[in-house]
């Protein structure tokens, strides 16, 4: 098994696709600014389409000015037309400058449309807590897109994630919206044999088990599996067995996959980097309640969430902004009681 | 006899202006009747010339119109002409409801662009669709049927007025503006394929402050995208009129580093040949080129707009009385010799009764069954359920 970073995983895996797909098939990228593909050096973090421009050219891969609702337009323009673009925004937080173009564009027009234009289209970029980027460029958008029909929402974890998810998200025939995270770009993961393949896809609408448990389900998204799992070992070593889900998919949302694990642990909580107010996880509370699971719990769901507050720049706060381990450790031990 | 009369009162009646507007002049021969082979196959035209922005030559002031193209122009215009007034009569019976934009005033835009450009060119405007929804091919019983909401819609009746689609024709969108950078998408889509294919993305004045249609100006250019960007000028963008919305009301310079002409909208014959000089300009890879076409709506900006708080009715009647484009066109053709006043009639009688046949099938057709309330969420996607107004309602959505 290798050992992938985020970055060289998705970088790695849209060379792979993009070679793979014959030249009729007609998909490209359309960048967002400051990729800096042309620039000698660049001082950015992302780089996730580093090389692609240099292999693939101007016809497919297109550097933009910093016109987040023109370029958006014209990517779901674009896909309308017969292309497949992958629209990438340099954070979700430009996003909401062309999200009329993301819902009212690309999200809708199939429905108004009774099915006679399909936009498949992918978008994606950072979302989410990055480290001393404070308010404005910190948002979590799973909540946003999320709520809307005619979406696919999907949000990678590890490489695995990344490669698999990108690789259905491009092939599926409507809008989605992938939201990375910018802190996993720089991690390592093993990428097993299978996921190394060149036609590994994960199929966007199911939940993983990330580890399996007897005594509690976490459920979370993104960034904040990884502080699942770092809670898990700790807790392991007091004899609490935690189950911890990785969602994958945002919508559809995967709650057949929450609910059998509430069956076998019959405890809730989700963990999630976004604000409490109509987040992901109070959907996810909602939807289990609502359920056959609800039978099941011993004690009401809780939700692990960013706090409710626009993100401080110094770091002492920012710490105390998005969930840490101990938040989850602590909030297992009060649902449990222990 | 009494037809043989009123030939001749027409022509003898007619208004200097149209007679004006004409080329050659009429022989005015009395005939018993006029059969088909007494018409001129075509006759030519002057027309006006139009305002350059960065450009050097611009489309031609003279034209050729065939006696066919012509009484196609009039059908068409008529057609729109008599579905929009139906529409009004519809809306006002309470039959369609929600938006209802109507283009009645505007005929020569769309039929004269559509006189331009070739099927397998792309078309993108914004609400006030119904015109460019007929000349890109859907019948008027599908466009009236789609407003009456029912399942013989165009849109089995999902879209209404504003969210009409076809092949190569991407809407009827509802939010001011967002179909431009839509329509240069298409653009680069067709650059792309590279099947000297180009895209008209039409906007109104209102939507010419649009930040993002300036965003959208640079990239075009930027990238040359065979992309002709067409402002309807109809002078008001819902009530503000164009003085008191824009710093610049000359919307064909406003693309700055594109070149731009300014067109009569209301002459079918300037808009089809300006056209056709952008539609040239685009496909010889210049990249983007902006029109502006000076043209009228009679209508209100919507139905739920009486259109006469902010501009007079005398302006109206003005416009109607001296610019109409169905009543220029049917001018020229009579004063051409390409047509007679009894053969437009029964194109209008033929017309009314399309219309007729249509607004009927549009009031009995039923609505959508709720099986269909929530199928073409996703494109191609295997069947699944759908949460509906509680946890116990759910609907099938199959692709």
């Amino acid at each position: 098994m290798r050992s992938w970073r985020g970055t060289s995983a998705s970088s790695c895996w849209a060379r792979r696709w993009l070679s793979t797909m014959a030249p009729i098939r007609c998909v490209g990228a359309i960048t967002g600014p400051g990729k800096g593909l042309r620039r000698a050096l660049s001082a950015l973090s992302f780089q996730i389409s580093r090389g692609l421009w240099k292999k693939y050219g101007d016809k497919r891969v297109i550097d933009t000015p910093i016109s987040e609702m023109g370029f958006a337009g014209i990517a779901v323009g674009a896909a309308m037309a017969g292309l497949r673009p992958v629209c990438e925004f340099m954070t979700f937080n430009f996003s909401m400058q062309a999200i009329d173009q993301v819902i009212n564009s690309a999200a809708k027009t199939c429905y108004m449309s009774a099915g006679l234009i399909g936009v498949p289209i992918v978008f994606r970029g950072p979302n989410g807590a990055a480290a001393g980027v404070a308010a404005q460029h910190s948002q979590c958008f799973a909540a946003w897109y999320g709520h809307c029909p005619g979406l696919k929402v999907v949000s990678p974890w590890s490489s695995e994630d990344a490669k698999g998810l990108l690789k259905a998200a491009i092939r599926d025939d409507n809008p989605v919206v992938m939201l990375e995270n910018e802190l996993l770009y720089g991690v390592p993961f093993e990428l097993s044999e299978q996921a190394q393949s060149k036609d590994f896809v994960i199929p966007i609408g199911k939940a993983k088990i990330e580890r399996e448990g007897t005594h509690i389900t976490l459920v979370s998204h993104s960034r904040l599996v990884g502080h699942c799992l770092e809670a898990a070992s700790v807790l392991a070593k007091e004899g609490v067995e935690c189950e911890v889900i990785n969602m994958r998919t945002i919508r559809p949302m995967d709650i057949e996959a929450v609910e059998a694990s509430i069956v076998k642990t019959n405890h809730l909580i989700t963990v999630e980097g976004g604000w409490p107010q109509f987040g992901v996880g109070a959907e996810i509370c909602a939807r289990i309640m609502e359920g056959p699971a609800f039978n099941y719990l011993d004690a009401p769901a809780v939700r692990v969430t960013g706090t409710d507050v626009p993100m401080p720049y110094a770091k002492i706060l920012e710490d105390s902004s998005t969930p840490q381990v101990k938040d989850i450790i602590f909030a297992v031990k009060k649902v449990l009681n222990i | 006899m009494r037809k043989m009369l009123l030939a001749v009162l027409s022509r003898v009646l007619q208004s200097p202006a149209a007679a004006a507007a004409g080329g050659k002049t009429a022989s005015r021969v009395m005939v018993a009747s006029r059969n088909y082979a007494d018409f001129a196959n075509e006759a030519t035209f002057e027309i006006k010339k139009c305002d350059l922005h960065r450009l050097e030559e611009g489309p031609s002031t003279t034209t050729v119109m065939t006696r066919e193209e012509g009484l196609q122009y009039y059908k068409t215009m008529q057609t729109i002409r008599r579905m929009e007034l139906k529409s009004d009569q519809l809306y006002k019976q309470k039959i369609i409801r929600g938006f209802c934009h109507l283009y009645d005033g505007q005929e020569a835009c769309c039929v004269g662009l559509e006189a331009a450009i070739k099927p397998t060119d792309h078309v993108i405007t914004a609400y006030r669709a119904h015109g460019f929804t007929y000349t890109r091919g859907v019948p008027v019983r599908e466009i009236l049927a789609e407003l009456t909401g029912r399942k013989g819609g165009c849109a089995k009746g999902k879209g209404g007025s504003m969210h009409m689609y076809t092949k190569n024709f991407y809407g009827g969108n509802g939010i001011v503006g967002a179909q431009v950078p839509l329509g240069a998408g298409v653009a680069l889509a067709c650059k792309y394929f590279g099947k000297n294919e180009i895209c008209l993305t039409l906007y109104g004045d209102g939507a010419a402050n649009q930040g993002q249609i300036f965003e959208t100006y640079n990239m075009a250019a930027l990238w040359k995208l065979p992309c002709i960007f067409i402002c309807e000028n109809n002078r008001y963008g819902m009530g503000t009129s164009v003085e008191r919305a824009a710093a610049s009301t000359e919307y064909y310079r406003r693309g700055d580093f594109i070149p731009g002409l300014r067109v009569d909208g209301m002459d079918v014959l300037c808009v089809r040949e300006a056209g056709k000089f952008a539609a040239e300009y685009c496909r010889s890879g210049k990249g983007p080129i902006v029109m502006e076409l000076q043209t009228y709506r009679y209508h209100g900006h919507s139905m739920s707009d009486p259109g006469i708080s902010y501009r007079t009715r005398e302006e109206i009647q003005e416009v109607r009385s001296k610019s109409d484009p169905i009543t220029l066109l049917k001018d020229r053709m009579v004063n051409n010799n390409l047509a007679s006043i009894e053969e437009l009639k029964d194109i209008d009688v033929a017309v009314r009764k399309e219309i007729e046949e249509a607004a009927q099938f549009a009031t009995t057709d039923p609505e959508p069954p709720l099986e269909e309330l929530c199928n073409h969420i996703y494109f191609n996607e295997p069947p699944f359920e759908v949460r509906g107004a509680n946890q116990w309602t759910r609907y099938k959505s199959a692709s």
